[in-house]
């Protein structure tokens, strides 16, 4: 079957190797090369070397900022995203009722587009900071925790639900059998539960991570880097780079690089714990 | 069960009731704000409606011209089905036939798929952007071949995994009873790709309908899909109508809300399955 099989190339696999070398495969590889070169309109590319680098770091200081701010983002979305979601699976897996129609409430955010997201937020926000004279863009810290609300009221169903599956995949008789040893509910959770989870916990960890980390939609719609840059994440400030003035083009190129390494790195890492752990078990 | 359980389990049905209430809170305010005339709605977001304030439809009307949300609606529509569409059945072939002829290229297909799951879109944004626009696939129907490039990575990946699992004897029979491959496709392996084709059309269906900067850089100056369309509603300095924007925001959550009360076990599902695969 294999023999006859290979023959409809064309038919199965053509279609979709087009599409994916047009759409990313070349532009990734030209990505690479228009590091190294200086260009507007990518015909007219010249070689300069690490020049973009080097430029990413000394033209000013926003690629820096705005990696400080992603990063200190990203470390408070997963923490309490992580926290109030497992706590909520938590509530809802004690069979109350109505755990469904909560479920589904829950969850509803997480459909919602960035940009309307964003725009949903302002309006709250600044509803709130009026009564004290001020908008989201007044204080770079106002967008960073309007950023973790936001992120929280989306990701925060999303994540329930994986750490639902988790906490049903418990044998209940395990749980029982620590009761009728005389397990307080506190050491049933840290010494049965959450060890129990730890696969879930991974996976909504990194889930977090990236989502975080690549945040784009919400940051423009939310405060789309105000006061003076000070909100603007990794993606936002490659993007303003980009587009912002002419003649940075190749610096947005190497900046977009940069960001793609540490995606990458973390993509890595997590491969290697999830292989890691499977072995294990 | 005793006192204690019962009232602990009310207090804890409480809790969850005021927590749902906290979740719906952010889009009832949109829209309650939609009703109200575009001055008294950023000084006090949270005040209901009173005579003075209460703007009827005008706010809807008003939103629907600035953005032309008909032609929005219509394009988002137009490049989310067709473009979910063509994935969900070119990307099962491409993983089938990956799956089914092992060579050096194939395994190399397969890796390039993976390795394009983990590539940032702004890696590519701007020379993916000027391909398309050198390659004239700056229009509507252009842009459904860029996600299927776009898409293919998960898609491809997702159906792999299953392929692996279907047993090779059921095709064999197939074979032998005369079919070719084209026919073997689509009578016997589609079908049973079936449930993890649910799965890659809700992920895809997802992150299309609500993409913004991909196709904002493709063909957002001519064609406006509806998150477009919202994000320049915004436009230049205080120029901002605040009714029309709480009325565009209504309008672009509702159709996304009854959809999913539709199909609630199916995204549930398909959204988890691509979170524990992706």
């Amino acid at each position: 079957m294999q023999k006859t099989l290979k023959k409809y190339f064309a038919i199965f696999a053509l279609p979709t190797l087009i599409a994916f070398a047009l759409a990313f495969l070349i532009p990734f590889l030209m990505g690479i090369y228009l590091s190294f070169t200086e260009f507007t309109t990518v015909v007219d590319a010249k070689w300069v070397g690490l020049r973009n680098y080097i430029e990413v770091f000394t033209q000013n200081q926003d690629f820096l900022n705005a990696l400080w701010f992603t990063v200190r983002f990203t470390v408070v979305s997963i923490v309490t995203i992580n926290v109030l979601s497992f706590a909520l699976a938590m509530l809802l897996t004690k069979g109350i009722r109505g755990t469904n129609l909560y479920r589904t409430v829950f969850f509803m955010p997480n459909l919602i587009g960035g940009i309307v997201l964003g725009y949903i937020w302002q309006l709250i926000i600044n509803g709130v900071l009026y009564s004290f004279g001020v908008t989201i863009t007044a204080k770079p810290e106002y967008g960073f925790w309007g950023l973790v609300i936001l992120m929280n009221w989306q990701l925060i169903g999303y994540m329930m639900i994986i750490y639902i599956a988790g906490i049903l995949n418990i044998p209940p008789d395990m749980i029982e059998a620590a009761g009728i040893d005389g397990a307080s509910s506190f050491q049933i959770l840290r010494k049965i539960t959450i060890p129990l989870v730890m696969p879930s916990v991974t996976i909504c960890t990194f889930l977090t991570l990236t989502n975080s980390f690549k945040l784009f939609d919400q940051n423009l719609a939310l405060t789309a880097g105000a006061p003076s840059k000070q909100t603007a994440m990794l993606a936002l400030d490659i993007y303003n780079t980009f587009y912002g003035r002419a003649g940075s083009e190749g610096v947005g190129q190497a900046k977009a690089v940069l960001f793609f390494i540490m995606v990458a790195a973390i993509a890595l890492t997590q491969l290697y714990l999830t292989r890691s752990k499977e072995v294990e078990n | 069960m005793n006192d204690r359980k019962k009232s602990g389990g009310l207090l804890l049905s409480v809790l969850l009731g005021l927590l749902a209430l906290l979740f719906l809170l952010p889009i009832l305010v949109i829209f309650m704000n939609s009703f109200k005339g575009r001055f008294f709605i950023a000084d006090a977001p949270f005040a209901l409606p009173s005579a003075e304030t209460f703007a009827g439809v005008q706010n809807y009307i008003n939103g629907v011209q600035k953005t032309g949300f008909i032609s929005a609606f219509g394009y988002s529509v137009y490049i989310t089905v067709g473009s979910v569409a063509v994935i969900v059945l070119f990307t099962a072939m491409t993983a089938w036939f990956i799956t089914r002829v092992k060579n050096k290229f194939t395994s190399l297909m397969y890796y390039l798929f993976v390795f394009s799951m983990i590539v940032p879109f702004q890696m590519v944004m701007f020379t993916m952007s000027k391909m398309a626009n050198v390659l004239s696939l700056d229009n509507p129907t252009g842009l459904i071949i860029i996600y299927l490039g776009f898409g293919a990575g998960l898609s491809v990946f997702m159906y792999c995994g299953f392929v692996k699992s279907i047993p090779l004897e059921i095709e064999e029979a197939a074979t032998i009873d005369g079919c070719g491959p084209v026919t073997l496709f689509f009578k016997v392996v589609f079908p049973i790709l079936q449930p993890t084709a649910i799965t890659v059309a809700i992920l895809n269906a997802m992150w299309i309908w609500n993409d913004y900067l991909l196709p904002d850089l493709v063909i957002g100056r001519q064609y406006k899909t509806l998150p477009i369309a919202v994000q320049y509603l915004k436009g230049g300095y205080g120029s901002k109508d605040m009714g029309a924007m709480m009325a565009m925001l209504v309008l672009t959550i509702l159709p996304i809300i009854v959809f999913y009360l539709f199909c609630q076990k199916y995204i549930i599902r398909g959204v988890v399955a691509g979170a524990v695969k992706g």
